[in-house]
């Protein structure tokens, strides 16, 4: 089959099942395009895709890209870092283990900024990534080697992680789709934690279906992850339709300044297609949403500050010897394998937990998370979703915003809100904007994946985005 | 200056003996080669999470309600950020204000609080020194990192070194009682470490405190806690201050050394767990865990007091000590009838403690039956007081049945008919003068008279008996 990179991910499926199609040759086709990629997308390529799937496998040997931080056993899973240069893990995060299961042979390890923090990949240990639209571009971040492995066609599809943006931030600066699921939908088992509260994995898909149908086999209870919880229904594939009576909500608050005009014009665009499909679009508020970057920068790098505590030389990974004593390795290691924004947020988050301190800090930035999980509740009272422009801007030029942290920071405003109240989003792409790709967000009550999954389809197939021409 | 009053709380960590770890599946193990027990989640590796073990929050449950506490229905684990090689995390998983029981008592002392945590890693230091400092190098072994903890915060109620100590012991037949814990301080599954201050008697408020360290035997808690006493007692006399800190007992040299200064103090930054769902404890879970509580010391000495008639000190002796208890109980109900159970409470909490220490009675070679038969046979006056600590003495070293080692040793009291008439008019005509003395009515003028007769009989004789026939003799 000549044409194999034109399809998506589930109709490669299809075609391994209808006997149209080798998984094999499916595996090795990707195989050499990842291998042969100039982006800097992959930290890791498989040999080979392992055993052949069973007849049965839904998944059906469609080969998967997984953000380097998914630890999988035997394979170098560093989390973008060089603390973890080399790290291989003797377990593999259950939610590689459920798609291997399912039939997803791992293709490779993607690029991913330092810990995920970063929303750029700007920040990886491990160099840069490239927008495959413009390669003097960043792909977003901090899931940006998925995003552009899948935009450029180096995988049908691939896996990230969401903290406060990472996977529909990159997704809607590649073109693709990206989706943040509930909080506790899928295991965090064997991902190399950000942001204990706020991390989840979820699909970076060319189209919306393959997102539908990764996703299923993603989410679940699993005994390993204590904040893990079943999903109340089957992930369904989504189906023709329009959005008739389907309300949507539109924040002022992150809709309104900051916006690129680019982005801006494909966003009312998608609104009036909306319309179009029968739905109703009104303003809506979220008072506290404006709050949400701060009360994020507080907590994230609270957590992190505990959850990187681990990396000190003693076990594994990254050790350089100090001064015969405790504290001077200590200090020397992770002066040495930590990336300076990772280091930016350790002493944040060390700052925000002091004793004195804790209560202004990260005592007021969970406040402020309770505010806007109550302003949400309120808008999805009123409302089905809340839409808004995924990214303020396009992909912005490589080194742009290295040297100023807030300006990097703004690039999640829209995204940050949705994590905080551990609510599902999605970024489909919308358009372009001086050839670059927009993204349109549609975030939904928790647990509302499959009406967000149909309503993202019906909009998906209004808009009509080509994204070919990034895998040319 | 006032004389000054001791005030002392104890802090206590309980290594519970459940199958597994706190938030993992690793068997527990004591003593196998290191390294053996471990897993991603127990290695802290990246990317593992932990999950609460349900048997240790039961064995929570039951140490809260024993201790009279109020199990909060929603308590959370918070993570205790320091950085050390045992502590694979750099974070301890433990509790901190919403602790799983709060308030309660044992004894006379007040409990503020117990929480479950995890246990640290055992560093062993390669070297002379056996420390950190000096050491040529130091290994870690995970086989105990991750071990459930259960930590025990008393209310500062003590006031000597003595009653911690006794107290301690207390609280350990509790936990051994409820069946939660090895409770074996050298094996470090009971540690403790105490806050020592000082005040003026009858003074409200309290002093500065210091903090001692893990003392791994009720006997150097005893001691620590002593050479600290004395040692703030010296700084106050010479009229300076203590120090906040923390400090080591050296058993060794029963020297105390500064771990750190209060400057010095950690900031454990302490924040909720995220990776783990507030500890959810249903009034079923509760009542289930209610509903299993044996019985414990206070009740089983308020029992000894009330039923069987023990005075207080017998009473909570027996009761403090569990297989002393049991022993004793065994013994009452092996014992003659008429025999009262406080004559075999005397034997066991004296005699027979006595001569075997703080070794198990439950494993020594007297069985309960032989010491009751023994109190039955003092009690018929077969043998005398003194003839029957001999026979304890057989029986503690090397078993057998009372009435044979009698019979065997020739230990059976002397009775008239067996010439103890002979021997008392021997006495009387050996001391006249004191045979006057008791005639004219003076009774201790006995004594001389007594003590012949005992050495002529080698103790078979009965005091009581030996009275009534020098009476009799004199009268005649």
């Amino acid at each position: 089959m000549s044409d194999v990179l034109a399809l998506s991910a589930a109709a490669a499926a299809e075609a391994v099942r209808a006997g149209a199609l080798d998984a094999a040759e499916l595996f090795a086709t990707y195989r050499e395009r990842a291998a042969a990629e100039d982006l800097g997308a992959f930290l890791w390529l498989a040999d080979g895709p392992g055993e052949p799937p069973g007849p049965d496998a839904p998944l059906a040997g469609v080969p998967l890209a997984a953000k380097d931080l998914f630890c999988v056993r035997g394979v170098p899973s560093q989390a973008g870092s060089r603390i973890l240069e080399g790290y291989r893990p003797p377990y593999t995060a259950t939610v590689v283990e459920r798609l291997q299961d399912a039939g997803a042979p791992l293709l490779g390890k993607t690029n991913q900024d330092e810990f995920a923090m970063g929303s750029s990949n700007e920040n990886s240990g491990f160099g840069p990534v490239r927008n495959p639209w413009d390669r003097t571009r960043v792909p977003g971040g901090s899931s940006g080697g998925s995003a552009a492995a899948v935009a450029a066609g180096l995988a049908p599809w691939a896996i990230g992680t969401d903290t406060g943006g990472s996977i529909r931030q990159p997704a809607a600066l590649c073109g693709i789709v990206g989706l943040k699921p509930t909080y506790g939908a899928v295991s965090r088992s064997g991902m190399i934690a950000f942001a204990s509260s706020l991390d989840q994995a979820g699909p970076l898909t060319r189209d919306v279906t393959d997102a539908a149908l990764l996703l299923g086999h993603m989410v679940g209870h699993d005994r390993r992850d204590a904040t893990s919880v079943p999903f109340p229904e089957p992930i369904a594939r989504p189906a023709e339709g329009d959005l008739r009576g389907v309300r949507l909500g539109v924040p002022e608050e992150l809709s309104a300044d900051g916006i690129e005009d680019g982005v801006r014009t494909a966003f009312d665009a998608t609104l009036a297609l909306a319309r179009e499909l029968g739905a109703t679009v009104e303003p809506c508020r979220l008072p506290h949403a404006p709050h949400a970057l701060s009360a994020y920068y507080l907590i994230a790098p609270a957590e992190a500050s505990a959850n990187l505590a681990r990396f000190d030389g003693v076990r594994y990974g990254l050790r350089v010897e100090g001064d015969g004593d405790l504290v001077s390795m200590y200090t020397r290691t992770r002066a040495a394998g930590f990336g300076p924004e990772v280091k930016r947020r350790i002493m944040l988050g060390t700052y925000a937990l002091s004793s004195g301190y804790y209560d202004a800090y990260y005592g007021r930035a969970l406040r402020v998370r309770t505010k806007i999980t109550e302003d949400f509740r309120a808008a999805f009272e009123r409302f089905d979703f809340v839409v808004t422009p995924t990214s303020p801007t396009v992909a912005f030029p490589l080194g742009e915003r290295t040297d100023d942290p807030l300006a990097m920071y703004l690039s999640d405003y829209c995204t940050v809100p949705m994590p905080l109240a551990g609510i599902p989003a999605i970024s489909i792409p919308n358009g372009l904007a001086d050839g670059l790709p927009t993204g349109f967000q549609i975030a939904g009550p928790a647990f509302s994946e499959n009406k967000i999954l149909q309503a993202a389809f019906a909009l998906e197939g209004a808009i009509g985005f080509d994204g070919s021409a990034a895998r040319a | 200056m006032s004389e000054l009053e001791p005030v002392i709380g104890l802090e206590i960590h309980v290594q519970l003996a459940t199958r597994t770890k706190m938030f993992c599946g690793c068997a527990l193990s004591f003593g196998d080669p290191p390294n053996t027990h471990t897993c991603p989640v127990c290695l802290g590796l990246p990317g593992a999470l932990p999950v609460a073990n349900a048997r240790a929050v039961h064995f929570g449950v039951l140490i809260g309600l024993a201790l009279g506490g109020e199990i909060a229905p929603s308590s959370t684990f918070h993570r205790k950020n320091y950085f050390y090689p045992d502590l694979p995390k750099g974070y301890q998983i433990s509790q901190y204000d919403e602790p799983l029981s709060r308030g309660g008592s044992l004894g006379e002392v007040r409990i503020h609080r117990v929480h479950l945590e995890e246990d640290a890693a055992k560093l062993i230091h390669v070297g002379e020194s056996g420390r950190i400092h000096g050491s040529a190098a130091s290994v870690v072994d995970f086989n105990r990192g991750g071990t459930p903890l259960v930590e025990i915060v008393t209310e500062p109620d003590l006031h000597s070194p003595e009653s911690a100590r006794e107290w301690l012991g207390l609280l350990r037949t509790t936990l051994r009682q409820l069946g939660v814990s090895d409770v074996n301080m050298e094996e470090g599954s009971l540690r403790c470490d105490a806050n020592v201050s000082l005040r003026p008697a009858g003074r409200e408020e309290l002093g500065t405190k210091t903090e001692l360290k893990n003392m791994n035997s009720f006997r150097f808690v005893e001691r620590g806690v002593h050479a600290e006493i004395a040692r703030q007692a010296a700084l106050l006399a010479a009229g300076e201050a203590v120090e906040q800190e923390t400090l080591h007992f050296d058993p060794s040299g029963g020297t105390l050394t500064s771990l750190r200064s209060k400057e010095e103090a950690h900031d454990y930054r302490y924040f909720p767990e995220p990776d783990l769902v507030p500890l959810a404890v249903t009034p079923e879970m509760v009542e289930a865990a209610r509903a299993e509580l044996p019985e414990l010391p206070a009740a089983r000495a308020a029992r000894y007091e009330a039923e069987l008639g023990l005075p207080a000190d017998l009473a909570r002796q027996h009761a403090h000590r569990a297989e002393l208890g049991d022993y004793f109980e065994a013994a009452v109900a092996a014992a003659p009838a008429g025999v009262a159970p406080r004559v075999v409470a005397n034997w066991t909490g004296n005699e027979l403690v006595a001569r075997i220490g703080d070794d198990d009675p439950g494993a020594a070679k007297v069985t309960p039956q032989a010491l009751a038969a023994l109190v039955g046979l003092l009690d018929a006056g077969t043998v005398t007081g003194a003839g029957a600590r001999t026979v304890l003495d057989r029986l503690v070293a090397d078993g057998g049945d009372p009435q044979a080692i009698v019979a065997a040793e020739g230990l059976g009291a002397l009775g008239d008919d067996e010439g103890l008439g002979e021997i008392v008019a021997a006495a009387l005509a050996a001391h006249p003068d004191a045979a006057e003395k008791v005639r004219a009515g003076n009774l201790k003028a006995l004594g001389p008279i007594v003590g012949q007769v005992m050495r002529e009989t080698k103790g078979r004789a009965d005091g009581g008996e030996v009275q009534r026939i020098v009476r009799e003799q004199l009268a005649g």
